[in-house]
């Protein structure tokens, strides 16, 4: 058993660190307030090969594996949660979704573009019906010759407003439930394809997050991901590996708020000394990061489980989301506790924290849903 | 809980008020930050801002037990309404009230207890958070009055407020045997309101910093005695801390409506969603307990630091988490403002930090149990 990065994890880790502290952070107040998705912070990150980590070179990523993939997810959302977001949608749910199912032409066509970053991609699984039941899906497919029309509404769906690339579900055949599910790759641009509504969130502001609405969208077939009936496999498959993204991501969001609670709490002074020295701050420190730790050693040992080759890692990976993004939530709270009335204004950055943590425990399956995976899995064991 | 029937009728009618003209509002005024005096102005002519106080000097004449009804029911549909309501009757008034003399009452009681007048309480500064006796503002005594020099910070309805409490210190090697309040008006000279604070919530209540810069503040309006501030400040800390308690209470309260009505459109088959619901309610049951006894306490007359710490700690700790619970229940939609459970949730935080943080409740409460004689059940 060895706990220790590889040299290439750990370099991926300072570069990662270094350029997210220079040119990530002092953009996430900004981004936060106005809502502007990063584009050029995007472009900055396809540029250290950061949008397409898990794809081989042959494709045009960086050929890494996925812990180095959650330590760089986590090193970004710590400096900005939506940009770790923004990166961890196009990495796994978007570019490896694609190069793992996709044929050789897909891999090529599109999975190179999403990968080097000149494209962004996004997945349309949710819908305003449809959250955590993906079988019961309403935008439907329909074959005609060589094409599939689609029809219906996607909501929520991060980077839909500026995406390039989308991995959209339909059924074709709603008396099917979940075997009629497919996985088509529509770009942006195809007759028919829009964005609705840009979704106000309490958190992770600047994610483009907006809603997809195809009407009589044609879409090529051959731009049908896997087989017909194989799009809700391909769904869960995507969720198993972008949970251990948003277990990183909780990581980082979590890291930054003990970073800043710490040096604030050796810098406040009260009572006529460091607020540090008070016992009660110093427990909320030590239960924060011993927290902090455990999350962040479930998701490394999720990444790990999918790196060996291990064909079902759910559990692992519903764990380390589930633990995460709980442990976010409270050491975000307590971060906004250890700074009290400046912790609840926008002087400091850690009310975004405590909004943006938020929104871990909701999307790709609520902290329930992640406790129902688990469950089912060790009854099935 | 069954409460005499003049408590309940008095809640029925503080809800409709809330639901006719405080809920159009709120959603407007967290996106605008707009504060809404139009809102405030009405709850002066429904005799809610007054409601502890007597008669004869312009408030209701009810007692603290209604006057939290009447937060709970407010901040049920407006959090940031219902802080206004809080500030006004338990920091900006109560003071006045207590310690002031009978020429203060008529002069200003009166006039905030009827609603004429808001009112605000100056005590945090930027360095003196949790440490309320290290406040830095000055008074120097002349021979006519006092002449205040500071900064505060986090003052709820500063800006709109005719009168604020302010907490100064005549001599900063006193500690907290120097500090002394003053009843200063707005237009005093030298008195003037800093910078809006930008905040997680409570966007539609008014929290500013003040400045005063050789602000004359005349002898009649010293309140109480000299050195007799912090007294002052904790004993009305005590009484805000009740209504801190009701204001997350109904935080707490407008979460689980909200997951009722979305429960009722949206049916989810499963017992995790029984268990919120469950944990929510009974949660919200003891912190209403514990809300109301402090009130009734304080209706008693008795001083209850250790029940008024307890019952803030207990229900902004239920607050915040039961609009976290429910945000989840609802799942992505929970995060939009299509609820109001989102702006609940950036809300309800403030309750663990105002008018005292859950750790010196903490302090407080665990000072308090050591005192007990040891046979007394707590």
């Amino acid at each position: 058993m060895n706990f220790d990065l590889t040299e290439n994890q750990k370099m991926i880790q300072d570069m990662v660190r270094q350029f997210a502290k220079a040119e990530l952070e002092p953009k996430a107040a900004e981004i936060d307030k106005t809502g502007e998705f990063p584009m050029a912070s995007i472009k900055k990150l396809a540029e250290l090969g950061l949008m397409g980590m898990v794809i081989p070179e042959k494709y045009g990523g960086a050929g890494f594996d996925f812990v180095s993939l959650a330590i760089a997810i986590e090193e970004i959302s710590r400096a900005c949660g939506s940009t770790g977001v923004i990166v961890a949608v196009n990495n796994s749910l978007a570019a490896y979704t694609i190069y793992n199912f996709g044929t050789e032409e897909q891999r090529e066509k599109f999975v190179r573009p999403l990968a080097t970053g000149q494209k962004l991609g996004a997945f349309a699984l949710t819908e305003p019906n449809v959250g955590s039941d993906p079988a019961s899906l309403e935008t439907t497919a329909r074959l005609e010759g060589d094409y599939y029309i689609l029809n219906g509404t996607k909501r929520f769906i991060t980077n839909g407003g500026v995406s390039d690339i989308f991995l959209v579900f339909a059924t074709t055949d709603k008396t099917k439930g979940y075997k009629g599910i497919i996985a088509l790759i529509v770009e942006k641009g195809t007759p028919g394809l829009s964005c609705g509504k840009h979704e106000d969130l309490l958190g992770l502001r600047a994610t483009a997050n907006c809603e997809i609405i195809f009407e009589e969208c044609k879409v090529p077939k051959a731009n049908l991901l896997g087989k017909e009936g194989e799009g809700f496999k391909i769904a869960l498959s995507a969720l198993d590996v972008s949970r251990i993204d948003i277990g990183a991501q909780a990581v980082g969001i979590a890291q930054a708020a003990l970073d800043k609670s710490i040096q604030y709490a050796k810098e406040r002074k009260q009572f006529g000394r460091p607020i540090a020295e008070f016992e009660m701050i110093q427990a909320k420190l030590a239960e924060m990061a011993t927290k902090i730790q455990a999350s962040r050693l479930l998701t490394y040992y999720a990444a790990y489980q999918k790196d060996k080759g291990v064909a079902r890692f759910s559990q692992e990976s519903s764990m380390a989301k589930l633990f995460a993004s709980t442990t976010a939530v409270f050491v975000t709270k307590e971060a906004v506790q250890i700074f009290g009335g400046y912790g609840y204004s926008k002087d400091y950055p850690v009310e975004r924290y405590y909004r943006d943590a938020k929104c871990m425990e909701i999307y790709e399956g609520t902290s329930e849903i992640q406790r129902i995976v688990i469950a089912r899995s060790l009854l099935s064991a | 809980m069954k409460l005499d029937r003049k408590y309940e009728e008095f809640r029925q009618e503080v809800f409709e008020f809330a639901h006719q003209e405080v809920l159009p509002k709120a959603k407007v005024i967290d996106q605008t930050g707009e504060f809404p005096l139009d809102t405030i102005k009405k709850l002066g002519e429904k005799g809610y801002l007054g409601i502890p106080y007597p008669k004869k000097y312009g408030g209701a004449g009810l007692d603290y037990l209604s006057y939290v009804i009447a937060a709970e029911e407010i901040s049920r549909v407006c959090a940031a309404t219902g802080l206004t309501l809080c500030a006004h009757t338990s920091l900006g008034t109560y003071p006045i009230f207590r310690f002031g003399n009978e020429e203060q009452k008529k002069k200003y009681l009166t006039k905030l207890a009827s609603g004429v007048f808001l009112g605000a309480f100056g005590l945090t500064e930027p360095n003196a958070g949790s440490d309320a006796g290290a406040i830095e503002t000055t008074a120097q005594k002349t021979n006519d009055g006092y002449i205040l020099n500071g900064t505060k910070r986090f003052i709820t309805s500063a800006e709109y407020a005719k009168t604020i409490i302010i907490a100064a210190t005549l001599d900063k090697s006193l500690g907290t045997k120097g500090i002394t309040t003053f009843i200063v008006e707005q237009d005093f000279a030298g008195f003037s309101i800093g910078q809006r604070e930008h905040k997680l919530g409570l966007l539609g209540s008014n929290t500013v910093e003040l400045i005063m810069e050789d602000c004359f503040v005349p002898k009649e309006n010293l309140l109480g005695e000299e050195h007799q501030g912090f007294a002052i400040m904790m004993e009305t800390l005590d009484g805000g801390r009740i209504s801190i308690g009701a204001h997350a209470l109904g935080i707490a309260q407008g979460a689980l409506d909200v997951a009722k009505e979305f429960l009722r459109a949206n049916p989810i088959k499963s017992q995790l969603v029984s268990k919120i619901l469950a944990d929510i309610a009974t949660h919200i049951y003891a912190a209403r307990l514990m809300v109301y006894d402090a009130a009734m306490l304080k209706d008693f007359g008795i001083r209850a630091d250790k029940e008024c710490a307890m019952a803030k700690l207990y229900a902004s700790e239920v607050g915040t988490w039961a609009c976290g619970e429910v945000i989840r229940l609802l799942g992505m939609i929970g995060l939009t403002k299509e609820y109001p459970v989102e702006r609940f949730y950036r809300d309800a935080k403030l309750s663990e930090i105002g008018e005292g943080t859950s750790e010196i409740m903490r302090l407080i409460i665990g000072r308090e149990v050591l005192k007990e004689n040891t046979n007394n059940a707590t």
